[in-house]
């Protein structure tokens, strides 16, 4: 019989409401996962148990009495630790914010529990989701399930983790800079982040505002889109947040690729791409192809320098939002003699290697004298990739590449180098840029037996179109493997 | 009051903090009250948890637009929030929301008047933000330096603050009074906030330098702070331009630097050095959406704007008081109000302008009242004037009438029916009584007759004494020299 | 050629207490980084307007609202130091 974690949330909710099982019993199933995978994995930063139970019961409750709040009633889901969760810890993987427990729900959680969702617990990640390794974290790295020596990318690590694992059917990340897709590519699930305005930041601890966006990490493009039509939506507490009408994600999953414009971005199918991710990547287009779609190769010569552009604004964004952690409030205090002092001390002991390293750096890149060089003129560069994407749009109807360069890395491999880790972002960095959405759905594994991920991006707004390709991308590249890690069986480190 | 030195000028330009009196603060929705215990009116937003998000207050931008309106400013279509980066304990954020480029109103005018000279002040910008959390320092003296440690209270955090800034157009501490005594004006006639200084509601910073008469450069400035009244900005400025006067005259230099204005010494210290310039890295607050303020939403602002004092002022001279009165009236919309229908129904504006500006605001201060708790109203004042115009009062017998009135002793008639002041002014009644006294006196007439007037107040004094005081006395006068023929 | 940069003034700026040693370390890291983030100034930007904002969007406001402020007694339970209701901090030096 298969084990209730890993079901997909279909299969899930038809069991839930077929009387099969109960919610209670998904999620003992997610604990007993948990129980195994966690000792490997550490995906986990807090599992709140008492309020997960809570939530469990009252969805087998509302079940029972008829009371259906759709796709995630009942499914036990994660979020990252990068989310405010009314009365339970979230530190953001600092030890900036140890002991901080929020007073007030971040929107997208809200719209989980709004929906039924059992909220398991907080996800590990790269220090306020600075990395793409989840090595950056405060209480030590997430490992990856399918190779516990390897990273689980990041900064959405613990979340990926999680989910491929199976101690949760999925979960909630932030994408900055590619902080779901790297990931979810690199531990072989589907991550997407939506068009910048779709879901509410309210209570996501900014990094980088005009870049950061929440999304979905799941087992499938279905489960995908059912997480983020749950979140997503306007929302009067976050003024960037899209007031029109959400797309319809969901609709054109079943649709193929028929006449299907799909353009393939030259600059991110050459140097710098693993030889098996770029076949991964090649043989996928491939299959598109022969089930019709038209496949268009698309310059966009702005994309070489995006990266450059990313890591002056992200910096410079984040060193501004993460000028709040000053001991006054909340989390950590380190005393000094003048309240000057005081805060420089906290700052200092605080913050991780990597966030000082953002925080100087963006410090430097705003500074007087600098700013026309570095943010101003990164700020234009990101126009000239919105150009570039916008060109590219009026000849196709999606774009795709790889997601990630390589596939899993090993723990401590890039962590000297802060160059080579920032290339991890290459392909996933436009789509932030220019706000657009994005999805990496995975297609293979590479001789190691690590998974590949290949990324579909779509102009704003063009959700739709963007899962109706992913769908498609998914269902041809018969991708089923599990990662091995996900087994409720005791496995021997 | 005060004197520039011989052979010395002053620049001055002033910025105004304005908090605007909105129901709730300008990023979030709590409430904005004073008074209330310590970090009582604060959010997520305001205390700046992590993952918190600003939204700016409509009605706020409203005001902005509406003090940019009546200071004669450019409304800036597209408009922009920046993020101004400073670490202080009383800022949340650490940094603050505010504008740099872009700002809401920009090139506006102020025109004061002092002493009858009319100076234009331009107003360089005025632009939103937000207010800061309020710091106790506790220990000796309660001045920052003594403090062993400070108290927070962020119940201010984020109250939408308007920030004015002038050109160095002000050349003297009275314009410079004169400057924000007009602002205050009309920030209040715009209703947007209290504009008190006292409770600062509304502060001015001053930048002060002086040159050698005659020559154009810019001198060396420096920023007065902590001036809590309009008088202790003038004293402040005048002691600055002193002090740096002095400075200059005996070979100094004037050390750019933020200054501490003393109340009680009457001096300015310095605070601290301004060589090492902050560095606030400016850059545009990605959570705020562009300001887009259209022609319509300019416009309907445009369409509800309140007569401005000046405008007020004008009208007041206008109809008949003097510069000065007209200025005092303007100061209170009560009293330009009671003043306006007064005179709109028929009141000798002067007369009633008189009575506003001296009898009504001195009665308020003696019973410690406002003018709006007495007991006035137009209506009455219109009665009064008349009864005075009629000749059924004397100018001195209608103020003791206003006194009872204001004291809530009934309408004029009915007062100066109490009072026994009301005049005979009935030609008939005065005749009959005046051909009684000449046929007791026929000598005196005679006199006057061939010339000799003397003897005219001599009688008006019998007629007066024989009606008991009520006789309008003008009126006896001429009717005893119609009986001389004369 | 890595970018030399002040990296005290850019620490001091940050609020920010790091030794010698470790400001030595981050100044040379930052400018490594930077000289890769220095490949922006290589295109040619005059007519380009920058991009603040993903979406072009304009007004987002907030009706002048109350809404409920937070029980003090939670939000002052999350702070390292309080009296009274008040937040407590050492001294400050300097004015803002």
């Amino acid at each position: 019989m298969t084990d209730l974690a890993d079901l997909s949330i279909a299969d899930a909710g038809r069991g839930l409401r077929d009387g099969e099982f109960t919610a209670q019993e998904l999620l003992d199933a997610t604990w007993r996962r948990a129980a195994v995978t966690e000792a490997h994995l550490h995906a986990y930063l807090v599992l709140d148990r008492e309020g997960a139970r809570r939530s469990a019961a009252r969805a087998d409750e509302e079940l029972a009495a008829g009371t259906d709040r759709g796709p995630l009633h009942g499914i036990p889901v994660a979020v990252k630790d990068n989310l405010s969760t009314r009365g339970v810890e979230t530190t953001c993987a600092s030890q900036i914010l140890a002991g901080y427990t929020p007073p007030y729900d971040a929107t997208a959680v809200e719209r989980l529990r709004d929906a039924g969702a059992v909220i398991v617990g907080k996800t590990n990640l790269d220090e306020f989701a600075m990395g793409s390794s989840t090595e950056n974290s405060a209480y030590g790295p997430t490992r990856n399930p399918w190779d516990t020596d390897r990273v689980p990318g990041g900064s959405s690590g613990g979340s990926a983790a999680a989910v491929a694992a199976g101690s949760a059917f999925a979960a909630l990340g932030s994408d900055t800079g590619g902080s779901i897709r790297q990931p979810a590519a690199l531990t072989g699930l589907v991550g997407a982040k939506p068009t910048y305005g779709l879901v509410s930041r309210y209570g996501l601890v900014a990094f980088a505002s005009s870049l950061d966006q929440i999304g979905p990490l799941a087992r499938s493009v279905p489960d995908a889109v059912d997480v983020l039509s749950a979140i997503a939506g306007w929302d009067r507490h976050d003024a960037t947040s899209y007031p029109g009408d959400v797309p319809e994600m969901g609709r054109s999953l079943d649709a193929g690729v028929q006449g299907v414009r799909i353009g393939v971005v030259t600059e991110l199918m050459g140097e710098g791409i693993a030889p098996e991710v770029l076949a991964a990547t090649a043989s996928t287009i491939e299959r598109l192809a022969a089930a019709g779609a038209e496949i268009v190769d698309v310059s966009m010569p702005s994309t070489e320098y995006a990266l450059s552009a990313y890591y002056l604004i992200a910096p410079a964004e984040c060193s501004s939002n993460l000028a709040r952690f000053d001991g006054v409030r909340y989390g950590l205090r380190v005393d000094g003699g003048t309240v000057e002092e005081m805060m420089a001390r906290t700052r200092a002991e605080g913050f991780g290697p990597e966030v000082i390293r953002r925080i100087l750096l963006g410090t430097y890149a705003l500074s007087a004298g600098y700013y026309d060089a570095f943010y101003g003129q990164a700020q234009k560069v990101r126009t000239l990739v919105r150009r570039d994407f916008a060109a590219a749009y009026e000849q196709v109807d999606v774009l795709v590449s790889p997601t990630s360069p390589t596939t899993a890395f090993r723990i401590g491999e890039r962590s000297d180098d802060p160059i080579a880790m920032y290339y991890s972002d290459v392909c996933t960095i436009p789509s932030n840029l220019a706000g657009d959405p994005a999805v990496s759905v995975p297609v293979a594994l590479d001789g190691t037996g690590l998974p590949i991920g290949f990324q579909v991006m779509a102009p704003q707004l063009g959700e739709e179109m963007m899962f109706r390709v992913a769908a498609e991308v998914e269902r041809s590249a018969g991708f089923s493997f599990r990662a091995p890690l996900a087994t409720s069986e005791v496995v021997e480190p | 009051m005060s004197v520039i030195p011989e052979g010395w000028e002053a620049v001055i330009g002033i910025e105004t903090h304005v908090e605007l009196q909105t129901r709730s603060k300008m990023f979030c929705g709590c409430r904005v009250d004073f008074g209330d215990e310590p970090n009582t009116a604060v959010c997520p937003v305001c205390l700046a948890l992590p993952g918190a998000l600003p939204v700016a207050n409509e009605a706020a931008i409203d005001g902005i637009v509406r003090i940019g309106t009546a200071l004669d400013c450019t409304i800036n279509e597209r408009s922009l929030f920046y993020r101004k980066n400073y670490f202080y304990p009383d800022l949340p954020k650490n940094y603050q929301i505010s504008q740099y480029t872009y700002p809401v109103c920009e090139h506006g005018r102020i025109v004061v008047d002092v002493d009858g000279e009319p100076t234009v002040i331009g107003i360089t910008r005025v632009h939103m933000e937000e207010d800061t959390g309020k710091s106790l320092h506790m220990g000796e003296g309660g001045r920052i330096q003594d403090a062993d440690h400070t108290l927070l209270d962020f119940n201010r955090a984020g109250v939408p603050l308007v920030e004015i800034v002038t050109e160095p157009d002000i050349r003297t501490p009275d314009q410079a009074r004169a400057y924000g005594a007009e602002l205050q004006r009309i920030v209040r006639t715009l209703g947007v906030s209290d504009a008190r200084l006292e409770e600062g509601s509304m502060r001015f910073d001053a930048n002060v330098s002086v040159r050698r008469a005659g020559t154009s450069e810019l001198g060396t400035r420096t920023e007065i702070k902590n001036v809590n009244s309009l008088r202790s900005m003038q004293r402040a400025i005048a002691f600055e331009i002193e002090r740096q006067v002095e400075v200059l005259a005996a070979g100094g230099t004037v050390v750019q630097e933020t200054r501490h204005w003393n109340e009680a010494t009457g001096r300015t210290t310095a605070m601290r050095s301004k060589e090492e310039s902050e560095d606030y890295r400016y850059f545009q607050e990605p959570d705020l959406l562009p300001l887009s303020i259209d022609e319509r939403w300019r416009n309907r602002v445009k369409a509800s704007m309140p007569e401005l004092p000046a405008q007020l002022r004008a009208r007041l001279v206008a109809a008949g008081a003097d510069e000065r009165t007209a200025g005092l009236l303007a100061d209170s919309p009560l009293l330009a109000g009671l003043f306006d229908a007064a005179v709109r129904a028929g009141a000798e504006a002067r007369t009633v302008a008189s009575w506003l500006t001296g009898e009504v605001v001195a009665y308020a201060r003696r019973v410690g009242a406002s003018v709006g708790e007495l007991h006035l109203t137009a209506e009455h004042l219109v009665e009064l004037a008349a009864m005075v115009a009629g000749g059924e009062l004397s100018a001195t017998a209608a103020k003791q009438v206003l006194t009872g009135v204001l004291a809530g002793e009934g309408g004029p008639r009915q007062v100066a029916e109490a009072m026994d002041l009301l005049q005979i002014s009935d030609s008939g009644a005065i005749e009959a009584v005046v051909a009684d006294v000449v046929a007791d006196h026929p000598d005196a007439l005679e006199k006057i007759r061939s010339g000799d007037a003397k003897p005219i107040g001599f009688l008006v004094g019998q007629v007066m004494r024989a009606t008991g005081g009520k006789a309008d006395p003008k009126m006896v006068q001429e009717i005893i020299r119609r009986s001389a023929g004369l | 050629m890595p970018v030399e940069i002040d990296i005290a003034k850019v620490a001091a700026l940050a609020r920010i207490a790091l030794s010698d040693e470790e400001l030595a370390a981050y100044g040379a890291q930052l400018g490594v980084i930077l000289e890769h983030a220095e490949r922006v100034q290589a295109l040619p930007t005059d007519d380009v307007e920058p991009t603040s904002h993903p979406l072009p969007l304009v007004n987002a406001f907030r009706p002048d609202e109350v809404w409920p402020s937070l029980d003090r007694d939670d939000v002052l339970s999350q702070a390292p130091d309080t009296v009274d209701g008040y937040y407590r901090v050492p001294q400050i030096l300097d004015g803002p």
